[in-house]
């Protein structure tokens, strides 16, 4: 996979580290144990296009947010993670 | 039911082996069923041999989308043991290893079962600690567990670079009950056996929908049309979510790649399955001579079947590090199997929020040496409606509890267990 950075440009995987899933939202502190239980534990797990947290560690070292396909491996939009992300 | 004996095998020789027979029938699918079990990996067919054998269920069908054996059954590196920390898990695994001792009796079929010892190498002080208090916990759970100093790893294992100028050796911790079997002769002695006992095999059947009304399952809805159950069990490994998402239940479940690689085949260099303690890596040689390896997940979701170059450059790296010997040889082939990867890195064999719908997943990385105990508790838990002692704690709900059996303490991240 090569993961085109927004700073670095296309890159191999090798130099990102996964994050895991961008799509659970912390909830409020609040919220309840259910839905801390859901963001903790309860992933959608898609057989197609994810979206997901990867840090280019060995480059620039931003947060990305990548949209990538889990059977093809394709890669779609990467953008930096940042308020609104 | 063809037996096999060394007998049959000179007297079909005498014959000009013309004798032979399908080992089990390529059944058509009937409107129904006492159970339904889908899967035919090695687990799916545990689960209907068990069924037939233990608890006299007999009609019951296997319904595998592609050929059976031909999933994670088929993409594996055939490690069987039983060396693990928590009681939870040691107890169940070791369940399952007395069933591997005596799998080629029950089965009638040899699937070349080789108790040939599981050596986990380390090589610090924190390690070795680490090991003694795993070796202690089996031992109080009955296994047999075993320490050895450098010496015994070099009578054991004569290849490995005990002063590997990075990683040396301290010493390593053994269950010489482990060993390994044959992938392929697992999925089809359970076939075999579970053909014999009245069990319909279905092959080309893939599961599309699933039938529920109440809250109750009623069947399924496949792609050889509707076939109806009131009890159905799950055994599909890494597509464990695709067929709960038909259920509209969610678990909690991620799907990974697991590669795994074979060399050129070789004279005997390694005659047991030593692990590398300072990276991922685990070796044993198959009985055709090639050195069958893997190491740890490509370390982000995939259903895609295939790994990629990362991840292999890092087990390539490790067990040269281990095993200098290895740098001459080239690999012949490699695949991935696609993980039901849970967040605490154990099981779950329970009933599900669907009356009827039971499961055997998340089998992470380890689902082979489970697989007659998997079958065997799945079987159980399908036949009694409960779960048997041996399972009750690889439940859906035990996160949410707070009864997480997370046996490396690595937290809820499934890429990482």
């Amino acid at each position: 996979m090569r993961i085109p950075c927004p700073h670095c440009g296309p890159r191999d995987e090798i130099e990102f580290s996964f994050r895991g899933d961008a799509s659970a939202c912390r909830p409020t502190p609040g919220a309840g144990p259910d839905a801390f239980y859901d963001y903790v534990y309860t992933r959608t797990n898609p057989r197609g296009w994810t979206l997901e947290w990867w840090q280019h560690a060995s480059g620039c070292r931003a947060w990305l947010q990548v949209r990538r396909h889990t059977v093809t491996h394709e890669i779609g939009a990467v953008t930096p993670a940042g308020p609104g992300a | 039911m063809p037996r096999y004996s060394a007998f049959r095998i000179f007297a079909e020789g005498l014959r000009g082996n013309r004798g032979w027979t399908p080992t089990w029938r390529k059944a058509a699918p009937k409107p129904a069923y006492d159970v339904i079990v889908v899967g035919g990996g090695g687990h799916g067919l545990a689960t209907a041999f068990y069924l037939a054998e233990v608890h006299g269920i007999r009609n019951v069908a296997v319904l595998e989308r592609g050929l059976i054996g031909q999933g994670n059954t088929g993409r594996n590196t055939t490690i069987v043991r039983s060396n693990y920390l928590l009681p939870e898990n040691n107890r169940f695994y070791e369940k399952s290893l007395q069933l591997w001792e005596g799998l080629e009796q029950s089965l009638g079929y040899n699937v070349m079962m080789s108790q040939r010892g599981v050596v986990n190498l380390f090589h610090n002080d924190a390690q070795r600690n680490a090991a003694m208090r795993r070796g202690n916990s089996m031992r109080l759970g009955g296994i047999d567990a075993e320490l050895l100093d450098r010496d015994g790893v070099r009578a054991m294992c004569p290849l490995i670079d005990l002063d590997n100028g990075r990683y040396p050796v301290m010493g390593g911790l053994v269950q010489r009950r482990g060993g390994t079997a044959r992938h392929d002769a697992v999925a089809w002695g359970f076939a075999h056996a579970a053909d014999a006992r009245g069990v319909d095999i279905i092959e080309h059947c893939e599961v599309t929908g699933m039938l529920i009304e109440d809250g109750a399952i009623q069947g399924v809805q496949t792609t050889r049309g509707e076939i109806r159950a009131p009890k159905i069990g799950l055994a599909v490994a890494g597509h464990t979510t695709t067929l709960t998402d038909m259920a509209g239940i969610q678990v909690p479940i991620e799907t990974h790649l697991l590669q795994a690689f074979v060399s050129e085949s070789l004279k005997p260099m390694i005659d047991c399955v030593v692990t590398f303690g300072a990276g991922h890596f685990y070796i044993s040689q198959s009985d055709k001579g090639g050195l069958v390896f893997g190491g740890g997940l490509d370390g982000y979701n995939s259903y895609g079947s295939r790994g990629t170059l990362r991840e292999a450059e890092h087990v390539f790296a490790a067990g040269v590090s281990m095993i200098p010997a290895l740098g001459r040889l080239r690999a012949l082939r490699s695949w991935a199997g696609v993980m039901d990867m849970t967040p605490d890195g154990s099981p779950y064999i329970c009933k599900t929020p669907i009356h009827g719908l039971y499961m055997t997943a998340g089998w992470c990385y380890g689902g082979f040496k489970a697989t007659p105990g998997s079958g065997w508790c799945h079987a159980w838990t399908i036949a009694h409606d409960e779960p048997h002692p041996l399972n009750a704690a690889f439940t859906l709900d035990r996160l949410r509890q707070g009864r997480a059996l997370d046996e490396r303490g690595n937290g809820p991240y499934p890429w990482m267990q």
